[in-house]
């Protein structure tokens, strides 16, 4: 109460505050808008002609600059990460929030936001040192779609778990008492009233997760191969178009660093894209 | 007493800023040339200006004709060149600063321990593709291979000479130490890296092993004799007399005080310090 009356005393320091969140905003606002610019900029004699990079031949001694199958392979790991860590994420937020005894809920809760925090570098590090070469041993080469799309579930999993845990236990507090009262089986109440209703809140982060895989480049640099094709199984090595700009940008000249240029743009207006379809559905609720 | 101490330090920080104004002409050495050699020297421009305020190192990449054209041409002071001069070059004269050298190298498991030039050709263009043809214990080879404008693919594809289109590898890698690994974690791995990361790798436990290339063992040692062909030098080179700044540079340059750097870039520091 006496912080409210003092605030509004001084309207001098409510200004204040007034413009220099409003400039922070500006100043975000401008520098995505310049990024996208310079990135139109920096890659348009190359936009000029699509067709060139729409192949899926990346040969940039020869002037081949298709990022097809680059754009094939971050989809597909990305995808191949959620397909992965989605159910996983969902089961072990269950597990966390209705089965769990408390005295190992908690060390474990602790534990997922440690996950969390770990740079995702060392999962690369991990997955190049120790899950490539157990890949190696069942079909070789072991660095592949596979190996990509494992680590990058791992890295999105713990954030998955926090998001989850939260919106059900939102849920559960609302609809568990009342739906048992009905005798109805906790499983048939975890199914029917807490995922429906929490889906609405669940669908954006997973989309979110979504993009940091689909941005992340160190560890899937590191375990998927980077070789440039349309992988057959999932055994079969792929460069994503992070890991294509990390790997040649330092190295690369005219045409060559313009397609690198084409990707980055590529890759932010796919997070925009998934931004603005996170915002929707999260809007709905 | 921390006010004396901050205004000790204010005075001393416009002293400086005075004293650096004071020698207000700056001196500009441009080198251009070499891609390979360009990171190295922007490194050792910079510990340079450290030393000697008022000149002031510009560094430009643009490959080894231009540096030798750059040189001839007086457009830039110092030429970079990731290679010996030729007969036609004598109205240049080359400093070496140090050597870049690669090894083949497999899992520290793996039976072979000599490799031909010819066999290596077979290998990256897929006419072999299985350890038992190479006498070796079978299974199908990976291959490792360098991703496009590294210095290590470049003088690798011009050694054997290879056209990178025709060789389908099974991992790509960026730089040194994620070759090193994915060898060390492949017993069917053969990759390619900068020799001087491999010895000091292998000797460091890492599961690797350099393979000698047609009979002659590859290490940094047998490099700097010349008994390892797998290499080349990396020249600064000048036409004329340097004036006194451009002669300091390219001492220091060669000098043990860039040793550091040198190993840094994984090139190998030649013979003569």
């Amino acid at each position: 109460m006496s912080l409210n009356t003092t605030s509004s005393l001084q309207p001098s320091a409510d200004r204040l505050l007034r413009s220099a969140s409003l400039l922070c905003a500006l100043i975000a606002a401008s520098l995505l808008l310049w990024i996208l610019l310079f990135l139109t900029q920096a890659s348009w004699p190359l936009l000029q002609k699509p067709a060139g990079l729409m192949s899926a031949n990346w040969h940039p001694s020869s002037g081949e600059f298709g990022l097809q199958a680059m754009l094939g392979a971050s989809l597909l790991s990305s995808l191949l990460a959620l397909l992965l860590a989605v159910p996983a994420g969902l089961l072990v937020s269950l597990w966390m929030i209705f089965y769990a005894p408390a005295y190992l809920a908690r060390p474990y809760s602790a534990m997922i936001g440690l996950m969390a925090s770990i740079p995702s570098v060392v999962y690369g590090l991990w997955g190049l040192v120790v899950l490539v070469p157990l890949l190696n041993q069942w079909v070789p080469p072991g660095a592949s779609v596979l190996a990509a799309g494992l680590v990058l579930a791992l890295m999105i999993l713990p954030l998955l778990v926090v998001q989850a845990d939260t919106t059900l236990r939102v849920a559960a507090n609302r609809h568990l008492a009342p739906a048992l009262s009905l005798g109805v089986s906790q499983w048939s109440v975890i199914r029917r009233v807490l995922i429906p209703a929490s889906w609405p809140r669940l669908w954006p982060s997973i989309l979110l997760q979504l993009g940091r895989a689909l941005g992340e480049t160190m560890a899937v640099m590191m375990v998927a191969g980077n070789v440039v094709q349309w992988p057959m199984t999932p055994f079969e090595p792929v460069r994503t178009l992070t890991a294509n700009i990390a790997l040649e940008m330092s190295y690369a000249t005219g045409s060559h660093l313009e397609a690198l240029y084409v990707s980055g743009l590529l890759l932010l207006i796919l997070a925009l894209l998934l931004m603005g379809l996170a915002r929707i559905y999260g809007s709905r609720t | 007493m921390t006010m004396s101490k901050l205004s000790i330090c204010l005075t001393l920080i416009a002293a400086a800023l005075l004293a650096g104004c004071g020698k207000e002409q700056t001196q500009t050495i441009t080198l251009s040339g070499s891609s390979t050699i360009a990171p190295l020297m922007v490194d050792i421009g910079k510990r340079f200006e450290a030393g000697h305020p008022g000149i002031r190192v510009d560094v430009q990449a643009g490959g080894t004709s231009r540096g030798i054209q750059d040189a001839r041409s007086g457009l830039a002071a110092i030429g970079m060149a990731s290679r010996s001069l030729d007969t036609n070059e004598s109205d240049l004269t080359p400093y070496l600063i140090a050597k870049d050298g690669i090894a083949m190298i497999v899992h520290r498991g793996n039976s072979l321990n000599d490799i031909s030039s010819e066999q290596v050709v077979n290998l990256y263009t897929r006419k072999v593709g299985d350890w038992r043809e190479l006498g070796a214990t079978p299974g199908p080879v990976v291959l490792v291979h360098k991703a496009e404008g590294h210095s290590t693919l470049e003088l690798f594809l011009k050694y054997f000479k290879l056209n990178n289109d025709e060789i389908k590898p099974d991992l790509v890698i960026g730089d040194n130490q994620q070759g090193i690994k994915s060898v060390a974690g492949n017993p069917l791995a053969i990759g390619y890296v900068s020799i001087g990361s491999a010895e000091y790798e292998a000797q460091h436990g890492e599961a690797i092993k350099l393979l000698s290339l047609d009979g002659k063992q590859a290490s940094t040692e047998a490099l700097l004799d010349g008994r390892y062909p797998l290499t080349r030098d990396l020249n600064l080179v000048i036409r004329g007399n340097p004036s006194a700044s451009v002669k300091a540079l390219l001492e220091f340059a060669q000098s043990t005080e860039v040793a550091d750097l040198v190993a840094e870039h994984y090139f190998i520091v030649a013979t003569k310090r």
